[in-house]
Formats: C-alpha cells, sequence, structure tokens
C-alpha cells in the first residue's frame, strides 16, 4: 500500500535529535507492548510480515506523531481481531476499566509449566528464520542491471516508493525468503529469492538534489525487479 | 535547517495514559486465554535490559579487529561467525557485517519499519525507529551524519547506506582506532560504540 509507513526520501520531518543516552523502556507499558509480540506470533495471530502490515494500517497522523511501541499495540490489536481472539469492543471496554483503575491487578498467569517463558528462552537464541529453499531457479545474479516495478500495489508490500522505477546493480544474492507481498497480506506463504540492489543517489534523487558520492542499497524479492533496458 | 522535531516521541501525558491502558487491556485478554504471562514480560524484558545489547557486537568487532581469520568469516558470513561466539536469534537469522574503508563508509536504516540486527545490537534506540531518520537517511546521510551525529565524512569518501528492506539484518564493521597496537580484544571491544555499529559514528579513540 501507498501508506505514510514507506518514508524513505520524505522531506520536513525535521531534526533526528539522538540523545545522549536514553532508558531501554520509555514508560513500564514499552516492556509489556514488547513482549505482545511473540506472544501473539506464538499465538498464530501473524507472521512477521503481517505484523508489519497491521502497523501500516494505522491512521497515518497517529502513526507519524506515536511512540513506536503504539504501532506495536496498534498491529497487535488489529490482528486479534482478525484472527478472532477478541473484538475491538472488548478491548475498548478494558481499556476504559484500566484507565479509570490504573492500579487494578493484572490477572493471574495460566501457565503452570511455564511453557510461555521456555517459548522466549528457545526462540530469542533461535530466531525465526526467513530463509526457505524450495529449489526455484534464481533468474539474476550479482553484476545484472535491474530496474523496480513501477506499480503501486495494495495490501502489504516492501517495494519501496523511492526505489520504483529506478535502475541499480545487484551486488548481492540471498536465496529464497519468506514474500512479504503473499505472507503479508495473511495469504499462503510463498518464497522467491532475494536480491541486494546497489542504486546511486543521482539516479535516485537526480542529479542536482543528490548529495556527492553516495550510493544506497535496498533488499528486492525477485517479482519486484525486471532486467534494465540499458 | 532544520525545525525541531514535533513527531519525536514524547506523547502528553494523558495519551500515555490512554495507551498504557489499552496495552494492560490486551495483555490481560491473553493472560486469561493462556497465551502471555507476566513472567514471560519479565523474562523478554530482561533480556533486552541486561543480556542481548551492543555489547554482544563489540565483541564480535574486537574479534574481527584481532583475528584475521575471524574477520574474512565475519564477512562472508556474519550469522555463523557470531554464533562461534554464542550471538544469534531472533531479529538477526542472516546478518552480513559490512567493513568501513578509507573508501566506503557503510550506514543502516529501516524507511519502511525499524528493522534492526537485535543479536549484536540489542533493540534499536527511539530516533531509529522515528520518521526523521528513517526518511531522510536514504535522501542526505552525508547531512544527517554531519548535522545529527557530528561526523563529517569527506566527499573523497562514498557514503553507502543500507535500506532493511528484507530479513536480511545488515551492520557495521567499523575501522580499527589507530594507536591500538597490541590492545586486548577487552581494550578493544571498550572502544566500539553503538553508534560506529549502525554507522553513524565512529568507535572512541584510544
Amino acid at each position: 500500500m501507498n501508506g505514510i509507513h514507506d518514508l524513505g526520501g520524505r522531506d520536513g520531518l525535521g531534526a533526528v535529535a539522538p540523545p545522549p543516552e536514553e532508558p531501554v523502556w520509555k514508560a513500564e507499558w514499552e516492556k509489556h507492548a514488547h513482549t505482545l509480540f511473540p506472544m501473539a506470533f506464538r499465538a498464530g495471530m501473524f507472521g512477521v510480515d503481517a505484523f508489519r502490515y497491521g502497523m501500516e494500517q494505522m491512521d497515518p497522523v497517529e502513526y507519524l506523531t506515536s511512540p513506536y511501541y503504539e504501532h506495536w499495540l496498534h498491529s497487535v490489536q488489529h490482528h486479534g481481531i482478525r484472527t478472532g481472539h477478541w473484538d475491538l469492543a472488548e478491548v475498548d471496554e478494558r481499556t476504559r476499566y484500566y484507565l479509570e483503575n490504573p492500579d487494578a491487578p493484572l490477572p493471574e498467569d495460566k501457565d503452570p509449566d511455564g511453557e510461555l517463558v521456555a517459548f522466549i528462552e528457545a526462540v530469542v537464541p533461535a530466531g525465526a528464520p526467513a530463509s526457505r529453499d524450495t529449489g526455484k531457479a534464481a533468474t539474476f545474479s550479482v553484476g545484472d542491471r535491474v530496474t523496480v516495478v513501477s506499480d503501486a500495489p495494495r495490501g502489504h508490500t516492501r517495494k519501496a516508493g523511492y526505489v520504483r522505477g529506478k535502475t541499480g546493480v545487484i551486488v548481492m544474492a540471498h536465496g529464497e525468503m519468506v514474500y512479504p507481498d503473499t505472507a503479508g497480506n495473511s495469504l499462503d506463504e510463498t518464497s522467491e529469492h532475494v536480491y541486494t540492489v546497489q542504486f546511486t543517489a543521482e539516479d535516485l534523487w537526480g542529479a542536482e538534489a543528490a548529495e556527492p558520492n553516495g550510493t544506497s542499497t535496498f533488499d528486492v524479492w525477485e517479482p519486484y525487479i525486471v532486467p534494465a533496458a540499458s | 535547517m532544520n525545525a525541531p522535531n514535533t513527531a519525536q516521541s514524547v506523547p502528553a501525558a494523558d495519551h500515555q495514559a490512554q495507551i498504557a491502558a489499552r496495552v494492560k487491556a490486551i495483555e490481560s485478554l491473553m493472560i486469561e486465554k493462556g497465551l502471555m504471562t507476566t513472567a514471560a514480560v519479565d523474562r523478554f524484558a530482561e533480556i533486552y535490559e541486561n543480556e542481548v545489547g551492543p555489547q554482544l557486537g563489540a565483541k564480535v568487532v574486537a574479534n574481527a579487529w584481532t583475528d584475521p581469520q575471524f574477520r574474512e568469516r565475519l564477512l562472508d558470513n556474519a550469522s555463523t561467525a557470531c554464533a562461534e561466539l554464542g550471538i544469534s536469534g531472533l531479529q538477526g537469522e542472516d546478518m552480513v557485517a559490512v567493513e568501513n574503508t578509507d573508501q566506503v563508509r557503510h550506514a543502516i536504516v529501516c524507511t519502511l519499519c525499524s528493522c534492526y540486527p537485535w543479536p549484536v545490537l540489542g533493540l534499536p534506540p527511539n530516533w531509529y525507529k522515528e520518521p526523521a531518520y528513517r526518511a531522510r537517511m536514504v535522501r542526505e546521510p552525508r547531512t544527517v551524519l554531519r548535522d545529527e551525529f557530528g561526523l563529517d565524512v569527506p566527499d573523497s569518501v562514498e557514503i553507502r547506506v543500507w535500506d532493511t528492506s528484507s530479513e536480511m539484518r545488515y551492520w557495521v564493521l567499523p575501522q580499527r582506532p589507530a594507536g591500538t597496537d597490541g590492545w586486548s580484544e577487552e581494550q578493544l571491544a571498550a572502544l566500539v560504540t553503538r553508534e560506529s555499529m549502525i554507522g553513524v559514528g565512529d568507535p572512541e579513540q584510544p
């Protein structure tokens, strides 16, 4: 989707202003919101691609002005509704309750065998790899000049606006990985070959706007690219 | 010059209270269904507070600076090289380390969300996830490095920005500071900053 999340190259967003240091969590709720991600993943509400699509469907003004873990909260709420774990009215009602009773405790843990902590202990070092091997042959190889297809799909895609229609050179080939344009839209998972394409700043922004001596790389799935015309 | 960042994430107190209540609402639903526990929250938080952070990346970098064969393996396949040191996992299943040289400086960004190599750097700083860095780092990295991070890169040096659009996770192997001959791995690791592995800073000088 042509969403507000697609930020590469937008102007007018102000200073980065990195603080000298900051805590891991700016508020207690961030710690809890962070853990919603592996727990809702384990419960089958989403994979990482669909999780991102949930964030992309936030109200754009809210997206730009809210702390990042609120994006996560939004996506978990969205996918919990989509997968029938709760409905919005139920979440709203409990939200009102905890707003009025901020010190009300959470329910008691229901996990006598500690399976959820065991899941955390296992998934952090093991990860959830996106690489696949279905034996599909790669169409492109390192050194090929390719152009990113300039279409504007609805739904989830990683084909960022600022690389659409641009031509660059493949500098790495990574094999097959889960294809976000299917998995992210909660369709049956497919996989495609992934390549890193390198662009010059001039090719991306034009000679006048480009900074000197700059390049960018962007990872593409095979359906995102075609051989360059020249 | 850029105006102050109005998108910086410091929402009003009532907004904080709203979000906190909604997180609690969803967490309570998940706890009742047996899908989440406060014990899991505590453990997951503890891992990223105390165990997985940039000190792990610093250890890898110091190893690469002192062991040329390890450096080769790291540049060939960062995931398997890091695994030799017991470093692996979530949001870094497939990592690539890119090496700064006198000719090229690398930096990472995720313009579409906030992808970041957790196993070596921990959780990303807030500025990395906020709109200004994500928007500007691909368009004017030289300006961002100079004005926001105090890093003046001469025009003769290429700046190469890695936009982390897939599940590959890139991070930067910075150059070893001069004047550190004979230093131990532990001494060298203490010079390696999180910013130097994101590519927006240099290691500390001895």
